[in-house]
């Protein structure tokens, strides 16, 4: 892949004279005009869908039973981002979810902390405060999340205002409008200009994988972001199904583990939405630890986006530890 | 990846729901009968630990299961309702189901493989076989082949070590849904699951001597293949066998099917999918240790992406699990017999002797047992033996291609032809190569797929005949030669 040709490449300069960020070598050539970044995503290699879902089967075979178990639902707690993301979210709800991401299991000290909470911007301030020097990132979603349809002024200033209240990583959606009409050097662009707006906050780029609907769509936008300087490409909004599939996921992994082979810049990863389960959540850490090796298995490299998960991983916690299962007033509700 | 964090702790499958006798006899006429030859041993090949002893059939012993068979044919099941012969083949499809743990357990100790594979592949596959044939057997007016048609008589059939069970089921569902009793004797290296299988036709109320199964080794194939009343002999099992067969019955009135080796090219375009082409690279080499008659042995890459495809593909077998058969994460399992090992070992040599580079990823082997590590060579030439010779084993040569022509003209140059593997997102592509490739099974953008309603069988020396599918009925009935 690193030796990617162009073969349709009429208008090679931009003609409007904007002035882009260039992408990291070898690719910095590859947003140059729209058509060469066209060529140049369309020349990914394909996704056979069937294939990788039986890839996906498989793994989901695997095993994982006692001392491994024990890591792993450990591990995955300490990747979640502890998510709530609704129009009644108060200031009263954020601060009692900012509690449950210190202290998980209040009746274990010894289980760890989520990676962060995620809120909306408005109470990015809210989450900051109440999670003071705990180490849990502050997360909010940003650029008229969810569906992302609002002009650009508005997204960044939405953005700004997120960074300002406090929030240390950036939620952004992409304008799945833009890439599913073929603009996909717009939606670099805009990629671009968030993660300027965003600072020193880190940027997680949604793609919402069950609007671009294929794999082929998934591989490309994974590739739109990775390039415009995304720090984690992330499935899903949690707002429209379906959400962070496994075959997804395993596509996403694919890109961000080429990209790196590519360019050295490694990118974190983030399915969100549709896992429930501490099943779930083990099937995606063996499809990590199989496709992209342990180098993404770390709070910096990969989260979880949920809300009930964590009481599942809880639960069965509680289970590895004691031998029996308890029950849903065994956790707290947040 | 070897540095993994992620470790996972051992899961084997529990042996205990099997329960392995000291000693097995035949399985002649309904009953558990003693063969008169000297007993063979069973060897777990992941241990070298003895399972257990299994009776040779001498000839003899050949000869009372083809007399048990006959009289089953003439007295029972040959007069049977076929609707009545259809209830008994569901009744053992679903014991096998209903036994499937046992089955795969008992599978992966006596061959070798990994548990996931004769659990979610051998065993279901098997139990497939036996419910698309059993709805077949009242129904072959319709299956194309003429009204009426009738069954052949007895058949002898001899099977390999590969897929013991599955094989089974290749040979023993078609023969008796279409009104034939059966002689079956297993591989003398994986006998075990072919003698549940006869505890399974005991409790489905099988008619005696409508399955007889006789253990041992080259003798007894040859007293089953050469009896006088066998009226149709099929066969899997190596070229060099297939051939002594197609002898031993030429000028005989016996009908005969053989499926035997193969040397197939996985081709894969500058346009596949690559990743999911190296899965099925993978899937097509190390399935099943590569024991796979259809494997895909020789890789067809494209020149322009050969650097590419062959990174990724040593990256993912770096990621291949090897070892214990019974353990629910292992992907490699042991090599079948010390035989076949010393034959993987020597090709490998000479491979590397005629100037092809190997590679093997870094994996500890257990001590004990038959292992070998999969491998790939590359710079490999069509005129190295490692490129001709079926080695049956987890080695893939990988050799280069710059057009479409020359990818088949390399993938045709092979004294085999069973099957075959191509790998583009181009659909017309597909069509094209197919047509021009001389192989029985072609698979695009997959490999080593498997189900009871497609034929399978090869071109040339990989031999004739066809099993599954409506074809695959033919080859036992009267005045349809496959």
């Amino acid at each position: 892949m690193a030796c990617m040709t162009h073969v349709l490449d009429p208008d090679a300069l931009p003609d409007d004279g904007r002035a882009l960020m260039a992408p990291l070598p070898p690719y910095d050539d590859v947003t140059r005009s729209d058509s060469a970044f066209r060529a140049f995503l369309h020349g990914l290699p394909g996704v056979d869908q069937v294939g990788a879902e039986s890839r996906v089967a498989m793994l989901g075979t695997r095993s994982i039973k006692t001392t491994s178990k024990a890591w792993a639902i450990d591990t995955a707690i300490s990747m979640v981002d502890l998510t709530t993301l609704e129009g009644a979210d108060t200031p009263g709800k954020v601060r009692s979810l900012a509690a449950k991401a210190r202290r998980p299991d209040p009746g274990d000290p010894a289980c760890p902390h989520v990676a962060a909470v995620c809120v909306y911007g408005d109470l990015a301030g809210v989450a900051r405060e109440a999670l003071g020097d705990s180490g849990i990132h502050v997360a909010a979603v940003a650029t008229a999340f969810p569906s992302g349809r609002a002009s650009r002024a508005v997204k960044i200033a939405d953005v700004q205002d997120a960074v300002a209240n406090g929030a240390d990583e950036i939620d952004m959606v992409i304008d799945r409008g833009a890439f599913l009409s073929g603009r996909y050097l717009d939606v670099y662009e805009e990629i671009v200009a968030v993660k300027e707006a965003c600072g020193d906050a880190h940027l997680k780029v949604i793609l919402e994988t069950g609007e671009l609907v294929t794999l082929d769509n998934v591989r490309r936008a994974s590739w739109i972001a990775m390039l415009a300087g995304g720090d984690f490409i992330k499935t899903s909004t949690g707002k429209v199904n379906p959400a962070a599939t496994l075959p997804v996921s395993l596509v996403m992994l694919e890109a961000v583990r080429d990209f790196r082979a590519a360019t050295g810049r490694q990118i974190g990863f983030k399915p969100a939405g549709g896992i429930r389960t501490t099943k779930d959540a083990i099937k995606h850490l063996v499809l990590i630890n199989e496709t992209v090796g342990a180098d993404w298995l770390d709070p910096d490299w990969f989260r979880f986006g949920a809300s009930s998960l964590l009481n599942d991983l809880l639960l069965q916690r509680q289970k590895l530890r004691t031998g029996h299962y308890s029950g849903p007033d065994y956790v707290t509700v947040d | 990846m070897s540095s993994s964090v992620f470790e996972y702790a051992p899961a084997p499958e529990s042996r205990s729901i099997v329960d392995i006798a000291p000693s097995y006899g035949l399985f002649v006429d309904g009953e558990f009968v003693d063969g008169t030859g000297e007993p063979l041993k069973s060897v777990n090949p992941a241990t070298e630990e003895v399972l257990t002893e299994v009776a040779t059939a001498s000839e003899a012993d050949v000869d009372r299961a083809v007399r048990a068979a006959r009289r089953a044919f003439d007295k029972v099941w040959g007069p049977m309702r076929p609707a009545d012969r259809g209830k008994y083949l569901f009744r053992i499809a679903r014991l096998l189901q209903e036994r499937a743990r046992e089955f795969a357990v008992l599978e992966s100790l006596d061959n070798g493989k990994p548990i996931r594979e004769s659990r979610d592949v051998d065993v279901p596959l098997a139990a497939a076989h036996f419910f698309y044939h059993a709805g077949w057997a009242d129904k072959l007016d319709h299956a194309g082949l003429g009204p009426a048609p009738r069954p052949l008589g007895v058949a002898g059939q001899v099977i390999p070590w590969n897929f013991p069970l599955l094989m089974l089921a290749w040979k023993v569902a078609p023969a008796l849904a279409t009104g034939n009793t059966v002689v079956l004797k297993p591989a003398e290296t994986t006998p075990l699951t072919a003698l549940l299988f006869a505890e399974v036709c005991r409790r489905a109320d099988l008619p005696p001597g409508v399955v007889n199964i006789v253990t041992g080794a080259g003798e007894t194939g040859r007293a089953v293949v050469e009896h006088g009343d066998v009226d149709k002999v099929a066969f899997t099992g190596s070229t060099e066998v297939g051939k002594s067969i197609a002898r031993a019955v030429a000028g005989t009135r016996k009908k005969v099917t053989l499926e035997l080796g193969g040397k197939a090219a996985n081709i894969v375009f500058d346009d596949a999918p690559i990743d999911q082409a190296v899965e099925g690279i993978v899937q097509g080499i190390f399935f099943n240790q590569g024991h796979v008659c259809c494997a895909g042995s020789r890789l067809l890459v494209q020149e322009s992406i050969h650097d590419e495809v062959i990174a990724s593909l040593q990256r993912r077998i770096g990621t291949l699990r090897v070892g214990d058969p019974l353990d629910k994460n292992t992907d490699i399992g042991a090599i079948n017999s010390a035989e076949q090992l010393a034959r993987i070992r020597e090709l490998s040599d000479i491979g590397e002797a005629e100037g092809a580079e190997r590679w093997q990823p870094a994996c500890d082997l257990p001590e004990r047992g038959f292992w070998f590590p999969p491998t790939v060579f590359t710079n490999v030439s069509p005129a190295h033996r490692i490129a001709r010779d079926e080695v049956f084993g987890p080695v893939l040569s990988v050799l280069t291609f710059r057009t479409p022509d020359e990818a088949v003209a390399k993938a045709n140059n092979t004294t085999y032809g069973l099957s075959a593997g191509i790998w583009t997102e181009k659909g017309s592509r597909i069509l094209k190569i197919a047509n021009q490739l001389r192989a029985g099974v072609i698979w695009a953008n997959t490999f080593n797929k498997f189900d009871p309603t497609s034929p399978f069988g090869g071109y040339k020396q990989s031999g004739y005949g066809r099993e599954g599918g409506r074809h695959g009925l033919a080859a036992y009935l009267k005045g349809h030669d496959a």
